[in-house]
């Protein structure tokens, strides 16, 4: 018999039944809980007259409406100016209060973006299933958990049972191999995955990354990478437990310890697949090949190397094809064949939950010290992830860093990622973001998203327009 | 949930690949703490010319001309046939929210995204997944005539057009029957209530750094 791949032992090891029509049973240990995909569920409940199963698995935190400058977050939710987004935000503390859950509020200390503060809480640990109204949970994948996005009414469905009916997913490996080169980033090789496999190459999967690329990444770096599976279609994305992971969890809030901590840690070194384990499909890449990415168009496929051309829609392989080409460069405002350098940008954004973690910040840093931002940008926004990263982030100076250079050092919080708060794009404008989808209208109506690096956002912030960071890296090497 | 057994309706078309969730509903409209009331903001920034913001007379709005659910014959379209990997992006459920509220019972596609498909089940919609090819011929015949409706039995899990021409589809046991008879799923599963206790119990005797450490 065939070996077991992690997704198959954090599956089994969840069941609580299993029904003959393919459908089962799955228990959930963490669930995550945030303003905007919350308020239905508890209604839900309320109608139903029904109570959470368990109140201790689930912990919340306002961050996709939250106000970002300081002047208007200092005030808490009653300083929110806009009435509905206000609304929203009261009506978490409401229902938290009311059921009991415990919640990171506006401005409290281990308030964030659910999917920064649950890792760097221990909130979210290995061989956890791990649910969210958020299709971005497969970050906590990072971790050697088992964790996706549901809807709201599956969000009141772990509220009131503790489980979800699910059907087991395929199993697929994405392997790269080999070293990044210098410059090269984990959001890197995410977006040049996307790129190859397609936004609905992983749909019905359960993506591990494994490779030597993968083992040699931090573990901020495996969020960031796992944070994207969904926009390779896959709700899962997950990375093998190992030491890193390890040393990662330990000595965080809600990580166990003394006795606890080693039963915890021998039960973690088991999450891995097994050498003999068969995947349904397996994809490599050569990590040396992989170049800094910036992505031209209206869906994270359409992704090419900094130093590529626009797609000219002449070169379709199909009718489809040059249509979605010709859709997407009329919406992006771009002539096919024009250099991504030739593309400038209005607005530079840097944060969300894919990149908003101190290393992120820390590559931003490096590109925008002594470096100022180009005339022709209109702002800069640099946003932490949570407010323990941005703490982390002012007591290394990076703030300083960031204002001295011209840009906004704000208050985390999902912001421009998908601005719902007053974070957004003019209609037409050019944003070099670290986010991760580049929806029409995702970033405000009309806004065009170039989806990068943190290094790369920070260059195009200096330079104007897209540039190689690595040219910046080697000026700064040769002054 | 409301039940699904058969439907007959008008279709209507949205004739691009990987519409997305900020698409079929942006996130303006996700402040919401209702569940109902999305039907007029569906697919917003491409069925109205102006930007759309929560609390407007929707009815007051420019329309786009060239959004063929705006044209006349597609008025009252209660079925909305599809490309591939419909539903892309955003968890959010307020997608399949909107297209229900708007009007609609079932989508017909050629594939979808994972969590936008399982979403669908949860609101009484069906998405239906037909092969490329059978959408190609849906598409081409629903240009061509006016008024062109389809038939849809969940139970026999079929598609038949007004030729009579027949297209059966896959769906899996389990979501058949909740949407057929309407079920609540959470009452369902709180049957398994004991079953879920002592699988807690064990879980927590391996596992004990899993429980009571939030609160």
């Amino acid at each position: 018999m065939a070996g077991k791949t992690l997704y198959d032992k954090l599956w089994e090891s969840h069941l609580v039944s299993e029904s003959g029509d393919g459908s089962a049973l799955l228990y959930i240990d963490r669930h995550l809980l945030h303003e905007v995909t919350s308020p239905q569920a508890f209604e839900g409940l309320r109608i139903a007259g029904r109570k959470p199963w368990r109140i201790d698995a689930n912990l919340a935190t306002p961050d996709h409406n939250v106000p970002t400058e300081a002047a208007e977050r200092a005030g808490g939710v009653a300083s929110i100016a806009d009435e509905i987004s206000r609304i929203q935000v009261a009506t978490l503390d409401d229902n938290c209060a009311d059921f009991g859950i415990v919640e990171h509020k506006i401005n409290d200390a281990g308030q964030g973006i659910v999917h920064v503060i649950g890792p760097e809480q221990g909130a979210t640990l290995p061989g956890m299933t791990v649910v969210c109204g958020d299709s971005h949970t497969a970050t906590h994948g990072a971790l050697g958990a088992l964790a996706h996005g549901i809807g709201t009414s599956e969000v009141e469905h772990v509220l009131a049972t503790q489980c979800l009916v699910a059907q087991k997913m395929k199993n697929m490996l994405i392997r790269v191999d080999g070293e990044l080169g210098l410059g090269v980033t984990p959001k890197d090789v995410v977006l040049a995955i996307i790129g190859k496999i397609g936004t609905a190459g992983g749909n019905g999967h359960a993506i591990e990354f494994g490779g030597q690329v993968f083992a040699d990444m931090s573990m901020e770096g495996r969020m960031t990478v796992c944070n994207m599976a969904i926009e390779a279609g896959a709700r899962v994305g997950m990375v093998a437990v190992d030491e890193k992971t390890i040393d990662y969890v330990k000595g965080r809030q809600y990580s166990p310890s003394e006795a606890l901590w080693d039963q915890a840690v021998a039960h973690w070194q088991t999450l891995h697949s097994d050498a003999d384990a068969v995947f349904d499909s397996v994809v490599t890449f050569e990590g040396g090949a992989i170049e800094p990415q910036v992505s031209w168009g209206t869906s994270p496929e359409m992704v090419l190397p900094v130093g590529g051309r626009v797609p000219n829609p002449a070169q379709a392989r199909d009718a489809a094809q040059r249509e979605g080409i010709e859709r997407a460069l009329h919406y992006m405002g771009l002539k096919p064949d024009m250099a991504i350098t030739d593309i400038a940008v209005d607005r530079v954004f840097i944060g969300s939950c894919t990149n908003s973690r101190i290393e992120d910040l820390r590559a931003a840093a490096v590109v925008a010290q002594g470096r100022t931002v180009a005339g022709s940008v209109k702002q800069v926004l640099v946003v932490p992830g949570s407010q323990a990263v941005k703490v982390q982030a002012e007591s290394e100076g990076l703030d300083k860093i960031f204002i001295a250079a011209g840009m906004e050092w704000r208050e985390p919080g999902c912001s421009m990622c998908l601005a719902m708060n007053a974070d957004k794009l003019g209609s037409g404008e050019h944003c070099a973001s670290t986010s991760n989808r580049n929806f029409e209208g995702r970033q405000g109506n009309g806004g065009r998203t170039h989806l990068v690096s943190p290094a790369m956002a920070a260059a195009a912030a200096v330079a104007g327009h897209f540039v190689d960071v690595r040219e910046l890296m080697a000026e700064k090497v040769a002054s | 949930m409301k039940a699904f057994t058969t439907h007959s309706g008008l279709v209507a078309p949205m004739d691009r690949a990987n519409v997305d969730t900020d698409m079929i509903i942006p996130k303006q409209f996700l402040k919401s703490i209702k569940r109902s009331g999305f039907g007029p903001n569906l697919f917003d920034a491409v069925r109205y010319l102006d930007e759309g913001q929560p609390g407007r007379d929707n009815s007051q709005r420019p329309l786009n001309p060239d959004f063929p659910l705006n044209w006349p014959r597609y008025k009252g379209a209660s079925i909305l046939l599809a490309r591939g990997n419909f539903g892309c992006g955003s968890s959010r459920e307020h997608a399949p929210w909107a297209l229900e509220d708007y009007g609609f019972r079932v989508v017909i596609a050629p594939s979808y995204a994972d969590i936008f498909y399982n979403n669908c089940f949860k609101t009484g919609l069906l998405p239906i997944v037909l092969d490329d090819k059978i959408v190609d011929k849906l598409f081409a015949d629903l240009e061509s005539h006016e008024g062109y409706s389809l038939d849809i039995d969940l139970e026999a899990q079929v598609v038949i057009d007004s030729q009579g021409e027949r297209f059966s589809f896959e769906v899996d046991e389990f979501r058949k029957t909740c949407l057929l008879e309407g079920l609540d799923e959470i009452g369902l599963t709180l049957k398994q209530g004991d079953a879920i206790k002592k699988f807690e119990q064990s879980w927590r005797q391996q596992s004990p750094w899993l429980f009571d450490v939030i609160c």
